[in-house]
């Protein structure tokens, strides 16, 4: 692949990358939002793919396959089967009032901050982003290390969306964000870290998916509602 | 000692607890089918949808079942005395003949691995010997069923291999999947009450550490960016013992930027500011022998995590960036720690709070960083993990006898159960700092050092040493207020079981003979703030 070939397609899967994490905080639906990570995941897998084949290094490919297995099927799988649990598990109990609930739970009525100043707010961590960035880029000015703002500005975004937003899934999601920026930032300052390194992190994201989807069951059961900001019971 | 001794004393630490883990899982009875588990499960969810408080009936216990139940409490110390042996071994062959690494540099000991091996078994030997009674109360009061007894020591053991793992470890991405992993299996140990504080409580520990830990992930990566980019390879470039001898060729803005996320990551995880939210909430809620080892070694573990990272800042950066961070971090959290002690009505909460005033004196240590101080730190670790998990053991069991954690609601104690009483006692006089316990020693090293420092240190020494002294009253006062007074009517002196009192007196004792003389300990200890100085 020559060289202005390989950027082109590399910015065109950071803008992807970007893009999704701003949309995400422009809907509301939930269902929505993880179908939006889902095209965040696969951006990420087409990054890895990108820089592996430029790099002519099989591992790499290798490693972008399974992040695609990973964080374009396996995690949003999981996020959207907690989600249909929580619909189904409340149009058991009340039937008739069920498309009450379907805005109720699957929907972030009331985040903390609303949707224009999001993304006013995205557009500002983005600009952050390149001034925090410059230091990182002047290291070593390839085209990856370019684009690498890009990978802080969706930490940054994913932080905000874990601070703001009000469901749990949302939260969640929020926190995969934050993941998937971190993983785009490792590819695009060194291609990747080493295997074994990456092998336990994407384990533990796993695991750490799978006790919330259970724990956001628990607050479900506890507190009747998924949304964080109930939970008001401990504090000082 | 020939390599593969040492491999294998590195290796068990983390593949016991970890066998033994599975052991519990596979030995777990299976009994969801039949019908009386039915009806046991049934039971117990309509007790989780009654109030928490609520009168619960206490079913007789089968004879075999118990001795069963009582192999099967007590098979969890044998990861805690595995830690220890090799812990005590590693140590006498650390001490004579240096750092050594094996599989490839993935697995290290130097004398600070054998410390913190120490103090994660000497730790994990009291929590899981007070387990036995803790369960035997949760079962009595018809709180725990079959399955979530079997799930608790799961994941318990799960969580020793852990820490033991991040204390191992030489590699900083693997130290910072182990570190990682803790907060995944102690979330359900935080929520494992189901009740609406337990639960809020687990979701808060969960994001908070899983965002906060995954800064000090971007961290790593900028650092090993900042490795290959001064020509470290690739599979050398996390290895701690490496980037420390080409810390002065790493690129000074990125590890900056990185040290900083690590600090705040790592910070998280250790009860410091600004992420430090999650650690009153899930120590008032964890069982108590999970307190216990979340207050007693998971804080200083990931702070020996952080110590290590100082060491890489202070050889690429020169000592004062750390040195500013951390003395801030440590007086931020300090002055929160002593206010909302002042205020606290809870006595769990209350020894969560000391946790993060502990905590921030010995990042008041790491900030100063001379030997002395180093030393203090690393014995402050120590004799704060041993008193602070005998509190917290105690405070379990005061839990069990009057039902409250409310400070207002007890009194007495003393008077109603003079052994736990005493012991309880002790556990927080040594937590404020009296002779003969360690933390005497450590404190004053730390304040001797302090004032020994240059640069404007001494005036920040001595701003925490106020807020110490809050602290301190507030801590003194409260306890007093539980211990003395009339016992109250309904249940006067009570039988104590010698079974749930011995790990709390051993503790005790342990810090006790830390603070009298460190012993064949000293040079370990000297040893480990060596590491931790070269710069």
């Amino acid at each position: 692949m020559n060289n202005s070939l390989f950027t082109q397609l590399l910015d065109l899967a950071c803008g992807a990358f970007l893009l999704a994490a701003v949309v995400v905080l422009w809907r509301r639906e939930l269902a929505a939002i993880v179908r939006l990570f889902a095209l965040q995941g696969l951006a990420l897998a087409a990054i890895a793919l990108l820089l592996g084949l430029h790099e002519d290094r099989w591992d790499l490919i290798v490693v972008a396959a399974g992040i695609g297995a990973l964080r374009a099927s396996l995690l949003p799988y999981l996020i959207r089967r907690a989600l249909d649990a929580l619909v189904a598990d409340r149009t058991r109990d009340q039937d008739g009032a069920r498309a009450y609930t379907y805005s109720e739970e699957v929907r972030e009525t009331e985040p903390l901050v609303n949707v224009a100043a999001s993304l006013l707010t995205a557009a500002a961590l983005t600009l952050l982003a390149y001034a925090v960035a410059r230091p990182l880029v002047e290291l070593d000015p390839t085209p990856a290390t370019r684009a690498l703002p890009v990978g802080l500005a969706v930490v940054l975004i994913g932080f905000f969306v874990l601070v703001t937003r009000r469901r749990a899934l949302a939260q969640v999601v929020g926190f995969l964000l934050l993941d998937n920026g971190i993983t785009a930032t490792a590819f695009l300052a060194a291609s990747g870290v080493p295997l074994i390194v990456e092998l336990g992190v994407s384990f533990d994201v796993l695991l750490a998916v799978l006790v919330l989807q259970l724990l956001t069951a628990r607050v479900r059961e506890a507190f009747g509602t998924t949304d964080i900001d109930d939970l008001r019971e401990l504090h000082d | 000692m020939s390599p593969t001794a040492f491999a294998f004393l590195l290796t068990a630490p983390a593949a016991v607890p970890l066998a033994v883990a599975g052991a519990y899982a596979l030995a777990a009875p299976r009994t969801r089918p039949t019908a009386k588990a039915f009806v046991a499960e049934l039971t117990g969810a309509r007790q989780r949808a009654s109030a928490q408080g609520s009168v619960l009936v206490a079913e007789a216990p089968e004879p075999d079942q118990v001795s069963a139940r009582h192999g099967q409490d007590w098979a969890g110390l044998v990861s805690p005395a595995v830690i220890l042996t090799c812990g005590s071994l590693l140590a006498a062959d650390v001490v004579d003949d240096g750092p050594k690494a094996v599989y490839s540099g993935l697995l290290r000991a130097d004398a600070l691995t054998a410390w913190m091996l120490l103090v994660v078994g000497a730790v994990a030997l009291i929590a899981c010997g007070s387990a036995p009674a803790y369960l035997a109360g949760e079962r009595a009061a018809g709180r725990a069923s079959v399955r979530t007894v079997w799930r608790y020591h799961v994941l318990v053991q799960a969580f020793l291999s852990a820490m033991c793992l991040a204390v191992v470890t030489a590699n900083l991405g693997v130290l910072w999947v182990a570190i990682e992993a803790t907060t995944i299996v102690t979330a359900f140990l935080v929520g494992h009450r189901r009740t609406r504080t337990s639960v809020e409580a687990a979701w808060k520990y969960v994001v908070i550490c899983s965002a906060g830990i995954a800064l000090a992930f971007l961290g790593t990566v900028l650092i090993y960016y900042a490795a290959r980019q001064a020509g470290i390879a690739e599979a050398w470039a996390l290895d701690w013992p490496t980037l420390v001898a080409h810390a002065d060729r790493l690129d000074p803005a990125v590890t900056r930027l990185g040290i900083t996320l690590i600090v705040l990551g790592y910070g998280a995880k250790a009860g410091l500011i600004p992420l430090h939210a999650w650690l009153p909430d899930a120590h008032s809620q964890a069982p108590a022998p999970i307190s216990a080892l979340m207050s007693g070694v998971l804080l200083s573990v990931a702070f020996a995590a952080l110590l290590r990272y100082r060491v890489i800042a202070d050889a690429a950066l020169g000592p004062d960036f750390t040195r500013v961070l951390l003395a801030g971090i440590a007086l931020l959290t300090l002055t929160i720690a002593a206010g909302l002690l002042l205020a606290q009505r809870d006595y769990k909460r209350m020894l969560a709070y000391s946790s993060m005033e502990h905590m921030s004196l010995i990042a008041l240590a790491a900030a100063i960083g001379s030997p002395l101080a180093l030393s203090a730190a690393l014995l402050h670790i120590a004799g704060h993990g041993l008193a602070k998990a005998t509190a917290f053991c105690a405070s379990g069991q005061i839990l069990h006898l009057r039902g409250t954690s409310k400070i207002g609601r007890v009194r007495g104690l003393l008077a109603q159960v003079p052994w736990l009483g005493a012991l309880f006692g002790l556990a927080i006089v040594g937590l404020l700092g009296f002779p003969p316990f360690s933390l005497f020693a450590s404190e004053l090293g730390i304040a001797r050092a302090g004032f020994a420092a240059d640069g404007g240190l001494g005036w920040v020494m001595a701003a925490a040493l106020l807020l110490v002294l809050i602290a301190f009253a507030a801590l003194a006062t409260r306890a007093t207020h539980m211990l003395l007074g009339p016992a109250p009517d309904a249940e006067t002196a009570q039988a104590e079981s010698p079974s749930a009192l011995w790990p709390l007196v051993m503790g005790l004792a342990a810090c006790t003979a830390l603070g009298i003389a460190t012993g064949p300990l000293g040079d370990l200890l000297t040893q480990a703030a060596t590491v931790l100085e070269r710069a």
